[in-house]
């Protein structure tokens, strides 16, 4: 029998990372939902952020949560710059074309960072970094929460932008009839653009999120991107909610996996839903039917 | 009988695309299949060749139960469809798009390109068996899709709207080509809006309106049915004096 | 030119390699261009002739590399033995990813998740399981000896590459003549119509898989030999996927020496940007990223597009208006 004081610490644990996954899933799924394209560079450009708060700290001695309004902008502009100039222009359209290019942006990046930073994993102390807040099951790691409530906080901004903003409205119009939208005058090729923006200033948030009690290195990028899809899948693509719920689903699974198989045969629980779901309810949680 | 349709009923989501359908087609026949845009011939088409499940009734082909048959060996059984938007395989030439065809029956590379080449030449592509298929016209690409369907020896084709698209120049054309595959042995199912085609290729036409079979006879008694001539033109329709169906 | 003869051509032509090259680097390079180009080869029946992307194909070549290394660990079995049983495993592998994924209908970007997705959880039990040596992995002892498919000089190497490279051409050149050849090009290009013409799509599509597997697991027990060291990364890594897929693509996809072409093309580039830039790990892979964006966007048919694309503008030129 496993006992409470270890298995909910477990869970408790593994939602709060589950609620940076969710924040990671939900600019990958918003990405899908709009532009109809699986971002095999989501991942890289997540280390790619994490990188940004690691140096802004390092050299700047910018504290990772304040960092959130540098961040935020910087990838925005970066996942502008990339689905206007590289990603839309290099693939034709073409659904194979975008997952080429894609995963073309990722080994570059991911290598650039090798290539810069070398693969040393580089982590940031901050003051808080130690302290805990206890919950009488457990103790919660104060970065974790801070994690935790901020992913939670970002993931609610962004639904209320996409649902009461005119942004939000024409992103939702491009999703649903490309068109038509052209038809009413608005421009395609930005609002892509700004989407995927936005999808990627999700990572610079999840990246200050995430750094305080994580670590960056080049690599991390493949692992997070399979991550990353399995929830959106699980979650259905395109959905927030799901991105939410998947991201907490696998945050948990992944936590009392390494709890019970130790941390690498952990993560093959995660894998394992992937290719379930993947087989058996591609339109996962929430998703709606092809 | 070639084809045997028995109460065949389709729903998708909340619409009824196929309502408790029957009929049967001849050996040697040409049957129109006809009605207005949306009245379910397409359905109709995906139902009998296996792309779809309905979810009731049976459909016999020479005999045999094929209801619940995947469409390749529907197919492989000689019954075989074209597609209403035409898919050529685009990396292909018209040549080896029409041996893919041919080899249902035929193991040997050059002997499915032989009679690519044939087919080609009853079709009208004779001269352009090396051409790239995704560069052919609308024209083009429907032979294309006649030909490979006809590559497979059918005994009976489902050809759906192998006319639209075309100029009347076109149509004329092809209308010739249709009336020597029946003579060669082959059952016709086709779904057409084309009404000039329809009434000089079929002997009998059936008429589907939102799901629903309504009308049978030869073409010249279905243009004349007034709940068919409604069924296209809306209701009060029939009443006009000189209401008919033609190509307007 | 039938492209029988060429084969013969280009064989004969790789033939008296060794005795042309009089120094060890370019042996090596010959053969790593050879090597590459053979898992592109692989990669190529899936990707394109069949038209089925993996971005997972590490996985069939780890099974291949660390079959062949546990039977001649754990179970003293002759490595050219290992080679052809590494083999099996290897479409058996395939056939798993293949019946699982085509079975349920996966296709374009979702079929090339699940294929990366196997590939991690392979590597994930290779980096757990005491048999794969965890992740540690496994090393090969060395005992040169031609028997032992342990080679004391490059040359040795050089001509199993070479037949594993007629090989691949040999299978790539009988689906294209084959009836087999024909359904999957036309799978490839539209399954509706494929299926309407009598072509079960499941069944071509798991041959291709399986086909495809087999020949990447042959490859990864050549690394295994060449290298006599295999590791959860290097077997089941992205490297290795990534590989398989870009010579095809910058070669030509669903040519007959598109892969090889883009292979020798990938290796010379290389070559001079080590010389130029200085190697630093990533560098290169750098620049395998940015030729894979930049080929997608100006010539997705690869090298050989280019000589498709002067025909056929020369086609355009001749025919009336």
């Amino acid at each position: 029998m496993v006992e409470a004081a270890i298995i909910v610490p477990a869970i408790l644990n593994g939602l709060t990372t589950g609620a940076v996954y969710a924040l990671v899933a939900v600019g990958l799924t918003l990405i899908y939902g709009v532009l109809h394209i699986i971002n095999f560079a989501h991942g890289a450009l997540l280390m790619v952020a994490l990188y940004g708060v690691y140096f802004l700290h390092a050299l700047g001695g910018v504290d990772p949560y304040l960092a959130l309004p540098i961040m935020i902008p910087a990838m925005f502009a970066l996942g502008y710059g990339l689905q206007r100039f590289v990603i839309g222009r290099a693939s034709h359209g073409k659904d194979e074309n975008v997952m080429l290019v894609t995963l073309g942006l990722a080994i570059v990046i991911e290598n650039l960072a090798l290539y810069l930073w070398s693969s040393d994993t580089r982590t940031i102390d901050t003051p808080y970094g130690f302290s805990t807040v206890d919950f009488g099951v457990a103790l919660i790691a104060v970065p974790k929460l801070i994690a935790f409530a901020g992913a939670l906080l970002l993931t609610l901004a962004l639904w209320a932008l996409m649902r009461w903003t005119d942004l939000g409205k024409a992103i939702r119009a491009v999703a649903k009839e490309r068109r038509g939208a052209a038809l009413v005058g608005i421009d395609i090729e930005h609002l892509y653009a700004m989407s995927f923006g936005i999808g990627i200033a999700c990572l610079g948030a999840a990246a200050c999120l995430l750094l305080p009690s994580y670590y960056a290195s080049p690599h991390i990028g493949s692992a997070f991107v399979l991550i990353a899809f399995t929830i959106v899948v699980l979650g259905g693509m395109g959905s927030f909610v799901g991105a939410l719920v998947g991201g907490l689903i696998i945050g948990v699974t992944e936590s009392v996996g390494g709890l019970f198989l130790g941390d690498s045969l952990g993560q093959l629980g995660v894998f394992l839903i992937f290719i379930a779901v993947l087989l058996f309810r591609p339109t996962g949680l929430f998703g709606q039917k092809a | 009988m070639m084809l045997s349709v028995r109460g065949v009923a389709k729903k998708f989501g909340g619409l009824q695309a196929v309502a408790d359908v029957s009929f049967a087609i001849g050996v040697g026949e040409i049957v129109a299949l006809i009605g207005p845009n949306g009245a379910g011939k397409t359905t109709m088409f995906s139902l009998i060749a296996g792309f779809i499940a309905p979810d009731s009734g049976t459909i016999e082909f020479d005999g045999a139960d094929i209801t619940a048959l995947a469409p390749h060996r529907i197919a492989a059984r000689g019954l075989v469809r074209t597609f209403q938007t035409a898919q050529p395989f685009a990396r292909l030439t018209v040549a080896r798009n029409i041996a893919v065809g041919a080899h249902l029956h035929l193991v040997s590379r050059a002997a499915a390109l032989r009679h690519a080449a044939e087919i080609a030449e009853r079709v009208g592509l004779g001269k352009l068996l090396d051409q790239p298929a995704s560069e052919l016209t609308v024209a083009g690409r429907k032979r294309l899709e006649l030909a490979r369907a006809l590559a497979t020896r059918p005994r009976l084709l489902l050809l759906d709207e192998v006319m639209a698209g075309l100029n009347p120049a076109e149509i004329d054309a092809i209308v010739p080509v249709i009336f020597a595959i029946r003579d060669s042995g082959v059952t016709l199912l086709l779904t057409e809006h084309v009404m000039r085609a329809v009434m000089r290729l079929s002997d009998r036409a059936l008429v589907l309106n939102e799901g629903r079979l309504i009308a049978a006879g030869t073409p010249q008694q279905v243009a004349a049915d007034p709940a068919v001539i409604e069924a296209y033109l809306g209701r009060g329709a029939a009443r006009q004096p000189d209401a008919a169906l033609t190509d307007g | 030119m039938k492209s029988g003869a060429a084969i013969l051509i280009v064989l004969a032509a790789l033939l008296p390699v060794p005795w042309l090259v009089h120094s060890d680097f370019w042996l090596n390079f010959a053969v790593l261009a050879l090597y590459y180009g053979f898992l592109g080869q692989s990669w190529n029946i899936l990707g394109g002739f069949g038209g089925q992307f993996s971005f997972g194909h590490a996985a069939f070549f780890g099974t291949g590399a660390y079959a062949a290394a546990v039977l001649q660990l754990r179970f003293g079995v002759n490595p050219w033995l290992a080679l052809v049983l590494a083999g099996v495993a290897g479409a058996a592998m395939g056939a798993i990813v293949g019946a699982l994924s085509f079975r349920y209908g996966l296709r374009g970007s979702y079929f090339a998740l699940v294929t990366l997705a196997f590939a991690e959880v392979l590597r994930i039990l290779a980096d757990s399981l005491g048999f794969t040596g965890a992740g540690v992995g496994l090393q090969i002892p060395l005992h040169q000896s031609a028997a032992n498919f342990q080679f004391a000089t490059k040359t040795g190497f050089y001509f199993t590459i070479l037949g594993l490279t007629a090989l691949g051409l040999g299978v790539v050149w009988a689906i294209e003549h084959s009836r087999f050849g024909a359904r999957l090009a036309a799978v490839r290009d539209s399954e509706e119509a494929a299926q309407a013409l009598g072509v079960d799509v499941f069944r071509t599509k798991l041959i291709a898989i399986t086909l495809s597997a087999a020949l990447m697991a042959l490859g990864g027990t050549f690394y295994l030999q060449y290298f006599l060291f295999i590791d959860p990364d290097i077997a089941f890594g992205p490297q290795v996927s990534i590989a398989a897929l870009l010579a095809p693509i910058v070669g030509g996809l669903g040519t007959l020496f598109g892969p090889l072409l883009g292979a020798v093309a990938l290796q010379l580039l290389n070559e001079i940007s080590e010389s130029a830039i200085g190697s630093a790990p990533g560098l290169n892979l750098v620049l395998y990223g940015v030729i894979l964006i930049l080929i997608i966007a100006f010539l997705p048919e690869g090298i050989f597009g280019l000589a498709r694309l002067r025909t056929r503008l020369r086609g355009v030129m001749r025919r009336p208006a």
